[in-house]
């Protein structure tokens, strides 16, 4: 907590008193500008947008709950077509799960950087997520495009729908990220790290991570509990 | 001092998802590779009851949940940085009433459709005398 540069002396005294803000809710002293309590105006900009943007990924949760339930209740109904036994592949989602996982992190240091303000650290990690989260999608489509060979199409069975309109959404979802990855690197580029570029850079983040925690969802329900 | 330095004025309570000071940036990166070691543990640890035989078949759904979830809490402390702390109340609110409409949708779903399921004929038998 020292380590930080406090903007006042007050405020550093206080963060080491009492490092939690547990006694915020007390009579002795105001609320300070910026908290979004008492009479100070709304919080900073950096919280709001943040807390905005986490209100819209739990939203986005929410849809992708619905999928899942569809997939879950329309599992069994293969009408005579294949079964998620004979088509899934363990082997490439193990390959797919590790990439996404690895761009997770690599895009959480991609943000460490850019806090330290190092432009090239901050472009390097970016761009290694980016190619990480190309090699995912390259696998999923391979795996499509597989499935569609072997005449496992989304018309083929409710299961089968299910299956391509979950994993599907998810896919779109990384497509999406990889667009904004590469709006934002050119952003950093061209703008540097003003505090809206980095606004963005933290909301890239937290989508990059919730996209991550569905694809741990669907590894566990779709690929290991159908191909088990 | 910077803009953000500014914006990251030390006497603020509220913590947005993810974010943390700049000065910080030790303490993220060692969080990040955490998270990265627990969740690799954990994703293996899925493959491996998924694939071998260790566990008795019938457990073998519900061992995959616990580990999924795991897996998602490590997400979520490590990578998105959701704390107990005071300054993560309204995160953790939020959070809590993301899952209990993602628990609603999906167990809803499965339970009801599961009892209509029971309940239907089956397709074969509705052509028959």
């Amino acid at each position: 907590m020292t380590a930080e540069f406090p903007a006042s002396l007050e405020a550093s005294r206080r963060r080491l008193q009492d490092p939690h803000a547990l006694g915020r809710g007390g009579h002795a002293r105001r609320p300070a500008v910026g908290l979004g309590h008492g009479d100070t105006g709304p919080a900073a900009k950096r919280i709001l947008v943040g807390y905005g943007f986490w209100i819209f990924l739990l939203s986005d949760i929410v849809m992708f709950s619905g999928f899942f339930a569809a997939y879950a209740v329309l599992q069994g109904a293969t009408a005579g077509g294949p079964s998620g036994r004979q088509l899934f592949d363990t082997r490439r989602v193990a390959f797919e799960t590790a990439f996404l996982l690895a761009s997770s992190f690599t895009c959480g240091l991609s943000f460490v950087a850019a806090g330290a303000r190092r432009q090239l650290w901050t472009q390097v990690f970016l761009l290694v997520t980016g190619f990480l989260g190309a090699g995912f999608l390259a696998l999923e489509l391979s795996e499509f495009i597989g499935l569609a060979a072997r005449g496992a199409t989304p018309q083929r069975s409710a299961f089968l729908s299910a299956f391509f309109a979950l994993v599907g959404c998810h896919g779109l979802h990384v497509t999406a990220g990889l667009l904004w990855l590469g709006t934002m690197m050119a952003q950093v580029f061209v703008k540097g790290f003003q505090p809206t570029v980095f606004h963005r850079l933290l909301c890239f983040n937290l989508f990059w991570h919730a996209l991550d925690i569905i694809w741990v969802a669907i590894f566990t329900v779709v690929y290991l509990m159908g191909a088990g | 001092m910077s803009d953000t330095e500014l914006e990251f004025d030390a006497s603020r309570d509220d913590h947005a998802p993810g974010d943390a000071s700049p000065e910080a940036a030790g303490q993220l990166a060692l969080s990040y590779s955490i998270g990265l070691f627990l969740a690799t543990l954990l994703t293996i640890a899925s493959f491996y009851v998924a694939a071998e035989h260790v566990v008795w078949a019938p457990s073998v759904p519900v061992a995959l949940c616990v580990l999924a979830v795991a897996q998602m809490g490590v997400h979520l402390v490590f990578f998105l940085h959701i704390t107990t702390g005071p300054d993560n109340t309204n995160n953790v609110l939020a959070l809590a009433f993301g899952i209990l409409i993602v628990a609603l949708v999906v167990f809803g779903s499965i339970w009801i459709m599961d009892h209509l399921n029971h309940r239907l004929m089956p397709m074969a038998a509705v052509g028959q005398p």
